[in-house]
């Protein structure tokens, strides 16, 4: 198993799981990704969806099941997993582009239209993406999500992205 | 290196600093804070030279267990810098070996 | 010669930490009059150095960062009227449930009718060549400089360990903004959570599974490490070691139960792989051998803060009750409750070999 292996899940081990969708409700845009798939107690997930559209039930060990069709695609639950697992990807987002928002608890958090480079889930830098939103809303406590517009074709592999360490701190000034 | 701004604890707002002597060198130091953390602010890791081997010793455990970060604090050796609070005037120094008591009581 | 003055109470409870914590607020909501020792200026143990959202469900405050909830247990101990005692170093247990303990000025004498005892853990060690040079720390020490004290002890760092603790303080290094150069580890698999590990991979941590560390170069402090790839053996392969520019090396190589003051008080000891070591034995109320003497949290094995919360629960219930502060079906149904909370914990990969180890341990001396 590549995650127990190599410290990240690779996309077949994911997309075995229940907490992925349905390739043909991906395409249809804005829709949750869960990669989630240890069994350890947990279930914040359930709890954040409005929608009803994560289980996890009895025991909580149970892999978080989702269920693409009640997805509306709100976010909600991206701040609320402990493990940070939970993605959120719109296939449909524009012609040959496609929008994955992550959360990002890192310093200094990058800006609307910012070019930063995309990295995958084994820290690889794979392309270049655009900044479209940074929300940190209190009851995200402290857990910024990005937008970030990538090429299609990297909508299943973007994750993260590299660290701004190298420019200057523009949040510490303000 | 002091960590101004964090993702989750935020701003660093505490104000009141005082003054301790490291060595003879004044520093600045941020009131309620270890002398420890003063001193690792600065870059300064080497806290004492061992007696037999004369080796430095630093941070190992950061909470007061293991006695490789002690110094001479106002004349009193083997005092644990982790644990011990910057005070403003405080006299620190790198001890040698097993350190001498210079305020003898 | 004055006679020392023995300050008397009904529940002593030593260690501040969530296991403390949560004993003294069910201790002190029967009404008990509840002593909280603790050696260091604030309570809270290593709750405040937990700035990540917990896992588990809502009753363990998932979610919740381990800074809010320490928060929480303070103030709902200090409302409920616990006497707080700190910078005081309990350091011993006499006959009579008498606790010695140093104070700032001076020592001081508690007589308790039941002692906690939530004394945590201590940290592992890894010898290897150099590891003396300032730079090498425990990872406990970079989470205690890094989230209470705002500071970093270097810029670079190599992480030895894989468990949860090497993983999330990784990924608490990022967020003090050090660069994290790997994390190693000598078996051939990652010890703590997938998702620990995913956090940090995707922003470019390596994790290297069999490796350990040979060396730390530096003319005075850490300035290198030399990691090496480990074969089945667990044997350095010649050839495959790798120089690296760390000023740091953290050590995340497990934890001990602390039970200095058990053995101290005479309870009687097992040797559990599973939680750590060597702990003293408990029962279902988490009693010791000595009667009225119990233990809870890292102390009774280690494992993490919501089981430590849970256990220093019963502690507190099963202390009251014995006092019969609280009525004993009541105490019995609660901590009936809070068994299977902590079962709920303790199953799935991670957690089932350690409910199994408790379960164990308390058949070792089953009458």
């Amino acid at each position: 198993m590549s995650l127990e292996n190599n410290g990240y899940p690779d996309l077949d081990e994911i997309k075995n799981s229940p907490g992925y969708p349905k390739d043909s409700r991906l395409a249809k845009g804005n829709c949750i990704v869960i990669e989630c798939i240890q069994e350890i107690p947990c279930n914040p997930c359930e709890v954040a969806c409005k929608f009803g559209a994560i289980k996890v039930g009895q025991p909580i060990t149970n892999l978080p099941v989702f269920d693409g069709e009640l997805c509306t695609g709100c976010g909600n639950c991206i701040a609320d997993c402990p493990g940070q697992a939970i993605f959120l990807v719109n296939k449909a987002y524009a012609p040959e582009k496609a929008l994955v928002a992550f959360p990002y608890e890192f310093y200094p958090l990058p800006e609307k239209d910012e070019i930063v480079i995309a990295t995958n889930r084994s820290g690889k830098e794979i392309g270049k993406g655009k900044v479209i939103k940074v929300i940190n809303p209190k009851k995200n406590d402290r857990t910024p999500v990005i937008y970030l517009e990538v090429p299609l074709e990297l909508a299943d592999e973007v994750r993260s992205m590299k660290d701004l360490s190298g420019k200057e701190d523009k949040q510490e000034r303000e | 290196m002091r960590i101004i701004n964090h993702p989750i604890l935020g701003k660093d707002e505490r104000k009141k600093k005082v003054t301790i002597y490291v060595d003879g060198k004044p520093i600045s130091a941020i009131q309620g804070e270890p002398i420890l953390a003063a001193l690792l602010a600065q870059g300064i890791r080497v806290n004492r030279i061992t007696k037999k081997m004369k080796e430095p010793r630093g941070l190992y455990c950061g909470i007061g267990r293991c006695t490789d970060c002690v110094m001479i604090v106002n004349g009193i050796p083997n005092v644990r810098t982790c644990v011990t609070f910057v005070e403003e005037g405080m006299r620190i120094e790198t001890q040698e070996g097993l350190g001498q008591w210079k305020n003898k009581k | 010669m004055e006679k020392q003055k023995i300050v008397k109470t009904d529940i002593a409870i030593i260690g501040a930490g969530p296991a403390g914590l949560a004993a003294a607020i069910e201790s002190a909501k029967t009404g008990a009059d509840v002593i909280l020792i603790d050696e260091n200026a604030k309570p809270g143990g290593q709750l405040f150095k937990q700035i990540h959202k917990f896992f588990g469900s809502k009753e363990h405050y998932a979610k919740i960062r381990g800074i809010d909830i320490g928060q929480k247990l303070c103030n709902e101990a200090k409302d409920l009227g616990v006497h707080l005692m700190l910078n005081t170093v309990a350091f011993a247990i006499y006959d009579d449930k008498i606790i010695a303990g140093m104070t700032p000025n001076g020592t001081i004498l508690i007589k308790a009718k039941c002692i906690i005892l939530a004394l945590g853990a201590n940290e592992n060690t890894l010898a290897f060549k150099g590891w003396t040079k300032p730079g090498v720390i425990g990872a406990g020490a970079a989470q205690t400089m890094i989230n209470l004290y705002r500071v970093l002890p270097g810029k670079r760092f190599l992480m030895v360990g894989s468990g949860n603790v090497g993983l999330i303080v990784s990924y608490q290094l990022l967020q003090a903004g050090a660069k994290v150069l790997a994390v190693i580890e000598a078996m051939p698999k990652i010890g703590g959570y997938g998702v620990h590990a995913a956090k940090i991979s995707r922003v470019g941590i390596p994790i290297l599974t069999s490796h350990t560390v040979l060396e730390a170069k530096g003319e005075k402090e850490v300035s290198s490490a030399v990691i090496c790839k480990l074969d089945q053996n667990f044997a350095p392969i010649r050839g495959k070691e790798k120089e690296i520019k760390v000023d740091v090396i953290c050590l995340a190589v497990g934890l001990t139960p602390q039970t200095d003051l058990a053995r101290m008080a005479g309870c009687r000891f097992e040797y559990i792989n599973e939680l750590g070591g060597f702990m003293p034995w408990h029962d279902e109320n988490m009693e010791t051998t000595i009667p009225s003497i119990y233990v809870a949290g890292d102390t009774a094995g280690v494992e993490e803060a919501s089981t430590a919360i849970d256990e220093g629960r019963i502690s507190g219930i099963a202390a009251a009750s014995s006092l019969t502060l609280i009525n004993k079906g009541k105490a019995e149904e609660k901590i009936l409750q809070i068994w299977e909370r902590l079962n709920s914990l303790r199953i799935g990969p991670f957690g089932q070999n350690r409910q199994d180890a408790k379960k164990s341990l308390m058949k070792a001396r089953e009458n």
